[in-house]
């Protein structure tokens, strides 16, 4: 009997201990959330004991913790008994061509500029073998795997990489860590896994566009990225195109762990549903991302564009642990109709040396709200720690709300922290000037709003740069006049 | 006849700013329009550009033979209306070489033409920059944010070099401007002159009018033209000042 057999079999010989009488055939999970259901989780993915265990714990924790309400976001209670928490990756209904697609969407991704086979791949068109995405992928992985990279799916390095997902799963995000943290460790479904051995420079950005199998991920998505020692990666999640998924809630974790001299790049571009005109339906997006400059000048940066999501709770942090690490944050969040978004980071500053920089600018239209919240803290041993952060918020319309919540703690009196923050609506004379010029007022908001967004999205990798500007513009489509 | 303004009155809010204005400028020639400060010259510029919060209450305004309110704002400037703008604007983070990649585009794409590509826009960037001397650096920053005085207007006039207008309102243009600079934009704008375009000039210095010479100038006053003459008119002005003018316009 193999390994992975024996503990499904401990698994289905337990079963009857919780009084739980679930066909492990099944293709999903009956809903609600219990210790069961997070073994029926793991039995699934045959797991090993010691993953289950960690689930478990997790899942014990979560149940005595309280939900957090001191986001300034509003919605309706969530029932977690009431969603699904496991099902399997099902192939998406093939469709035979883009003319069985909401035309919306088709509009949409013309505006972005999406290629056709992107746009097929996205709706899930069938795309002929010359074009196969698993081909390019394959040569993708094979170029990764010569220089010792390991790019795969989580539940493939759960199997292939034990050790590694041992030591450094929940190392930056422990399970106590909050609510959501909590609820990811117990039902998390599957994510991405990446490691650069010592010295080696990822020659490409890496993108789960190449992972194979990355669809059907889920709603609690992992994912684990390991920098050794002088090792640079860039990683990008997402896409600029819609996403639409039945799951309202979502809640990832995100860990990047950088040794001596390393560098981690991640870059997001978040696009889910937003929800109607009048606010109905959308996504709730509660995320934990956080990375950990754990050696001496190693350096962490988040990138991120966040224009979808009925609700945004999302605060990549870094902790600068290491000597002389240094700690990015680059942000823009656009809110319009009856979105929510309560974004922002933490940089806490632990090693001697340590800098941070954060530049985040907001942009709200419609009746959206648009917060940000940041900390800086700069802990007792940090010696000489420096912060810069830059806050702006760009109003467009009177309808809608800007808000900044900045914390800042100094334990050290040699830190130099610098903090600035602007509130500024898009000026009637600089959408006349534009109009004058024989730019439209779409087209006028969009570049005003691009100028307003730059130093963030020149942080951005050159090709995703280009979609994001485009990204902001249809964001804000008919958000003024 | 390219411009064609008939009793034109505006206000703002309540308050009345443009009194019935009447003036014809054919294409070739060059207008000046001068009046002293408050007395609706901007505004007479603004309501030919479109901008929303003046309301036109009487009168006509036909360019090149349609009725120009029919026309959005950005369309006016694509059918050829440039203002060179007496307080220009700050875009952060938009350079004036953007900021001119997407006006040209987009008023190539209302007259139907396909976009420049890259090579053909640097070209044409190269060219008007030779005419109105600026440099590519300035070009390269964000509009107008921390431009000197004069570098805000030499920029307008870059702007209306790239654009060729048929008809350009420069909304005193020359002030804030050093000697250098008044030459040089004074011989950009000259060089763009031709008998199929049209120039207003808004002034309240007879000495452009030296560089730029004019074939008629009008005095504006309560938001009316009060009097119009040849350029001698606005020597008179600078030697006497508006007094007498207002004077004049008192006993009508
Ligand atoms: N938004 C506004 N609200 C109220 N009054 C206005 C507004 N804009 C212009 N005005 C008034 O209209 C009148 C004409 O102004 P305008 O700017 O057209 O004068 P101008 O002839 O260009 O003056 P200057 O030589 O000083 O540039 C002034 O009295 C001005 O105060
Ligand atoms: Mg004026």
């Amino acid at each position: 009997m193999s390994k992975d057999n024996q503990v499904l079999e401990e698994f289905t010989s337990k079963e009857y201990e919780h009084g739980w009488n679930v066909n492990l055939e099944a293709d999903e999970a009956p809903k609600g959330l219990s210790e069961d259901i997070v073994r029926f989780i793991s039995a699934k993915k045959n797991e090993p004991t010691w993953l289950l265990d960690w689930r478990l714990k997790a899942f014990r924790l979560w149940e005595k913790m309280k939900e957090p309400t001191w986001a300034n976001v509003h919605y309706s209670k969530i029932n977690y008994q009431d969603i699904i928490y496991y099902s399997a990756p099902k192939q998406k209904k093939s469709l035979t061509g883009l003319d069985e697609v909401d035309p919306e969407l088709i509009k949409t991704f013309e505006k972005l500029g999406i290629s056709i086979t992107e746009q097929k791949r996205l709706t899930g068109v069938a795309v002929d073998a010359v074009i196969d995405s698993v081909s390019v992928a394959t040569t993708f992985k094979s170029t990764l795997g010569e220089l010792g990279i390991i790019f795969c799916s989580f539940s493939e390095a759960v199997k292939e990489h034990p050790e590694l997902i041992r030591k450094y799963l929940g190392s930056v995000v422990p399970i106590t860590d909050n609510y959501f943290a909590a609820l990811n460790s117990a039902v998390f479904s599957d994510g991405s896994f990446c490691y650069i051995p010592k010295g080696v420079r990822c020659p490409m950005e890496l993108s789960t566009y190449f992972r194979i199998n990355a669809a059907n991920t889920g709603q609690f998505e992992r994912t684990l990225i390991i920098a050794d020692e002088g090792a640079y990666v860039s990683y990008l999640e997402g896409c600029t195109a819609p996403m639409r998924d039945e799951n309202q809630l979502h809640a990832a974790v995100v860990e990047l762990y950088a040794m001596k001299d390393a560098e981690i790049k991640y870059s997001t571009v978040q696009n889910w549903y937003p929800g109607d005109k009048n606010g109905k339906g959308g996504i709730y997006n509660f995320v934990t991302k956080r990375g950990l400059c754990f050696g001496d000048h190693s350096k962490i940066s988040w990138t991120q564009v966040e224009t979808g999501s009925a609700i945004t709770w999302k605060y990549p942090s870094c902790i600068l642990k290491g000597d002389y690490s240094m700690g990015e944050f680059y942000s823009v969040a656009v809110t319009n109709n009856y979105q929510q978004a309560d974004t922002g980071t933490k940089m806490i500053h632990i090693g001697k040396n340590t800098k941070s920089r954060i530049v985040s600018k907001g942009i709200s239209a419609g009746k959206s709200q648009n917060s940000y919240r940041g900390q800086v803290h700069i802990m007792k041993r940090a010696s000489n720690a420096r912060n810069f952060s830059q806050c702006d918020s760009l109003l467009m319309g009177d309808q809608c709300g800007a808000h900044t919540f900045p914390y800042i703690d100094v334990e050290n009196q040699t830190a130099r922290i610098e903090h600035e923050a602007t509130t500024s609506k898009i000026g009637e004379d600089q959408i006349f000037y534009c109009l004058q010029r024989g730019i439209d007022e779409e087209a006028a908001v969009a570049l005003i709003v691009n100028g307003y967004a730059k130093e963030v999205l020149n942080q951005l990798p050159m090709e995703f740069a280009v979609e994001a500007q485009k990204l902001l513009a249809l964001t804000l489509e008919g958000s003024v006049g | 006849m390219m411009l064609s303004i008939k009793n034109l009155q505006a206000k703002i809010g309540k308050k009345q700013i443009l009194n019935g204005i009447d003036l014809q400028v054919n294409a070739g020639e060059v207008h000046a329009i001068m009046g002293p400060n408050g007395s609706g010259k901007s505004t007479l510029a603004s309501v030919l550009a479109g901008r929303e919060d003046y309301e036109v209450t009487e009168g006509e305004v036909l360019f090149n033979g349609k009725n120009l309110f029919d026309f959005e704002p950005s369309d006016r400037a694509a059918e050829g209306i440039f203002l060179a703008f007496q307080y220009p604007v700050e875009i952060p983070g938009v350079s004036t070489i953007n900021f001119m990649k997407t006006a040209v585009n987009k008023i190539r794409q209302y007259r139907g033409q396909s976009p420049l590509d890259a090579v053909a826009f640097l070209q044409l960037m190269k060219e008007k920059m030779k005419l109105v001397e600026i440099d590519q650096s300035l070009l390269s920053r964000s509009l107008n944010e921390g431009f000197s005085g004069g570098e805000k207007k030499r920029n307008e006039i870059f702007q209306m070099a790239m654009l060729e207008p048929k008809l350009s309102i420069l909304d005193e243009t020359d002030s804030g401007l050093d000697i250098d600079a008044l030459k040089i934009v004074a011989n950009g704008v000259n060089s763009l002159r031709s008998k199929n375009n049209a120039t207003i000039v808004v002034t309240h210095y007879q000495r452009l009018l030296d560089y730029i010479v004019p074939d008629f100038v009008h005095v504006l006053y309560k938001g009316k033209i009060v009097k119009s003459g040849t350029k001698e008119l606005a020597k008179e002005l600078e030697a006497k000042g508006y007094d007498w003018i207002k004077n004049e316009a008192a006993l009508v």
